[in-house]
Formats: C-alpha cells, sequence, structure tokens
C-alpha cells in the first residue's frame, strides 16, 4: 500500500530531519528514491522547482512527492489519488514539530544551555555536513549530467561554473538556475 | 487572533523564497516589530527551541510561536499559514508540470538538463560554507567525508542517514558528559 509506505517515509524523515533542508535531501534520497517511488530525474526536479517557488524545501517535496508517487509510481491515475498523497505527505512531514514543540519544547528550552545537549548538537554538526555532502554525490549520476561525453562535459562546466559563483558571489540561487536553464536550452 | 495568526504565516509562506533562515528574519519582523505578540528575547528563546528540533525550521518555529500564543489551536493556525501557499503551488505544480510533460516537451527538457547540473551545484556549496562556519577544518574533514561515501555507496544498513545521524548525537552526548565528568572530577580533587 503505497500510502502507508509514504507515510512511513515521511514520519522517519520528519523526526530525523536535522540540519534542514539539504541534509533532509540525503533523508528523502534513502526513503524515496531509492526504493523507486520517483526517478533521479525528477528528484533533482523537486529540488529546482523548490528553489523556485516560496516555502522550504522540506514541504515543496513532500508536496510533490505525494503528488507524484502515486500517480506515476503505483499506476493510481486519477489525480485525486495524487492530491490525497500530498495532503498526506505534507501533513505527515509536519506532524513530528507539532509533537516536539507541544511535549519536548519546554525540556529544550530548559536543557539549553546543559553540556549533553550541547554536546549532541556538536557531534550532529559534522553528520550533517555529510549527509549535504551524500545528496550532492548522489545527484551526480547519469540522470542529472547525461551518459555520453560531450553531455557530460557540458553538464560538468555548467555545475563548476554555478559552483565557483555559488561560493565567489552573492548572486541569488534563482537567478543562477533560471541562467543554467537558459544555457541548457542553448547548449542540449 | 488565530485569524491573524494564520494570515501572517500565509503571507510569509508565501513570499519567501528559499526556506529556513530566509524566514526567519521575516517571521522576527511581524511578530515582534509589527504585531508586537513577543517580545525580541522571548522570540529568540523559541527560535533557539526551533532550532534544536529536527523537521522544517520554517514550520517549527511557527509551531513553538503559535503555541506560546495561542496553545495548539495557535500552532496548527501558524504552521496552517506557514505551509497553505506553497502546498498550493506546489499541487499546481505537480498537476500541470510531471515528469512526462518535461520528457515529451525538447524545449522543457533542455532547459532541465541545464537545470540539473547547476542544482546539484547549489547544494554541493553550502558543505564548504557550513564546514567552515562549524569550524570543522581538514582535520575533522574525515568525519562528514566517511558520512557522505557510505551514504552513497548505497551498501545495506551503513547507508541509512537516520543510523549516522543517530551515532553522531550518541557520541557528542557520550564526548560531552565524558569532558563534564572530567571537570568535576577535577574540581573535586583540588577541593582537597
Amino acid at each position: 500500500m503505497i500510502y502507508l509506505r509514504l507515510i512511513w517515509s515521511y514520519l522517519k524523515i520528519g523526526f530525523f530531519g536535522f540540519g534542514g533542508g539539504y541534509a533532509m535531501l540525503a533523508l528523502i534520497e534513502n526513503e524515496i528514491v531509492s526504493p523507486g517511488w520517483i526517478t533521479e530525474q525528477t528528484f533533482t526536479d523537486i529540488v529546482a522547482i523548490s528553489q523556485m517557488t516560496p516555502g522550504p524545501i522540506g514541504i515543496n517535496s513532500a508536496t510533490y512527492i505525494g503528488y507524484v508517487a502515486p500517480t506515476q509510481t503505483a499506476g493510481l491515475s486519477s489525480p485525486l489519488f495524487g492530491i490525497l498523497g500530498s495532503i498526506m505527505c505534507t501533513l505527515v512531514v509536519v506532524f513530528p514539530s507539532f509533537v516536539l514543540a507541544r511535549y519536548a519544547g519546554h525540556y529544550i528550552a530548559r536543557h539549553r544551555e546543559s553540556p549533553w545537549l550541547r554536546g549532541i548538537f556538536s557531534g550532529l554538526r559534522p553528520v550533517v555536513i555529510g549527509l549535504i555532502l551524500s545528496a550532492a554525490l548522489l545527484l551526480m549520476n547519469s540522470a542529472n549530467f547525461g551518459s555520453e561525453c560531450t553531455e557530460i562535459a557540458k553538464s560538468v562546466a555548467l555545475a563548476a561554473v554555478v559552483l565557483g559563483l555559488t561560493l565567489s558571489t552573492k548572486i541569488h540561487p534563482i537567478l543562477l538556475i533560471v541562467v543554467a536553464g537558459f544555457a541548457g536550452w542553448l547548449i542540449f | 487572533m488565530l485569524k491573524n495568526l494564520f494570515l501572517t504565516f500565509a503571507k510569509i509562506g508565501a513570499f519567501t523564497f528559499g526556506g529556513g533562515w530566509a524566514m526567519i528574519s521575516i517571521i522576527e519582523r511581524e511578530v515582534v516589530s509589527k504585531h508586537r505578540w513577543l517580545e525580541k528575547e522571548e522570540f529568540l528563546d523559541l527560535l533557539a527551541v526551533a532550532q534544536s528540533m529536527p523537521g522544517i525550521l520554517a514550520v517549527n518555529i511557527s509551531v513553538v510561536v503559535g503555541d506560546k500564543l495561542r496553545g495548539l489551536k495557535g500552532a496548527v493556525a501558524a504552521a496552517f499559514g506557514t505551509i497553505l501557499p506553497s502546498f498550493l503551488i506546489i499541487l499546481a505544480i505537480a498537476i500541470f508540470l510531471t515528469p512526462e510533460a518535461i520528457t515529451s516537451n525538447p524545449t522543457l527538457t533542455s532547459i532541465f538538463k541545464g537545470i540539473r547540473p547547476a542544482v546539484v551545484a547549489l547544494i554541493l556549496a553550502p558543505v564548504f560554507t557550513s564546514a567552515k562556519s562549524a569550524g570543522i577544518g581538514w582535520k575533522m574533514a574525515w568525519i562528514p567525508i566517511c558520512v557522505a561515501v557510505l551514504i552513497w555507496s548505497k551498501l545495506p544498513i551503513v547507508s541509512n542517514p537516520i543510523l549516522w545521524i543517530i551515532i553522531g548525537g550518541a557520541t557528542g552526548y557520550f564526548l560531552a558528559t565524558r569532558a563534564h565528568k572530567n571537570l568535576t572530577d577535577k574540581q573535586k580533587e583540588t577541593e582537597k
């Protein structure tokens, strides 16, 4: 049953999603892309769409995957199944925030300065960076960079330019995506 | 109040691009400066709690602010405000821009061929910037690199990111309590 699988996956993503949107991508990759609920390409496209639309990546991906997984992968072709999946995944991914805010919030607030809570977060920090790196590594594949030589070379060059610009300038990511899309239209 | 809370957060959800950090300053402006629902100090305390929780930061901060102001109803109103605009926008995109719509249109196909490598680069960039700001130099770099390679390997068990989150948190906890114990032991010794 696809809906139960999606609920279970998104509960895990919500409860263990430390370190923000990009780190969460590693979890989504492991829970949703690896089992084949959406393709690698669709996954990258969701990230691109998330960047260009308002709202957090966690919500955007839950809504999109909730729609696409039942309608495209599980073959429930009516859009109603997609809308149901969208609502469900979006609610499930925010559910842990409610539980934790209501039941753990006071506890966290009280122990914020305690050495052990600080310890947990200093231990999480390098792992979160590893998660983001893994999300990038997992996306460096033929689905996103092409499979023949010239295509790969063009894609790598594009990625290198965007990486260089992001690290050295303050150009807005949306502008970079728009320019990359235009470049893609010209060279592919 | 509930309606106001919902509308304020819906406005923030509809007009902020880039999620969490971009939203924080705008939430602060609305909640503290404009509506005066919270003192700045109170807001910063709530922000610290929201940051310590897993999940989506923008949702966490909406939930804790809403909860503080009006309990569960407030939390629901604020969180729904935050998620509703992006939910509606993405739902519309999902219905019309299906993966097939992209592959069957040659122009869209080449546009997305350009966008995809750029997105990978955008995800890779914060690895360098956040390693720097977290004070992780070359000496410590092996930890994120090993974690990333193992997740990337897709081997059973060790490729599960949740495992590494638990190991990271547990190791940090263990090291911190040990350091704390050593410190208190030393203090006791000097008292003697």
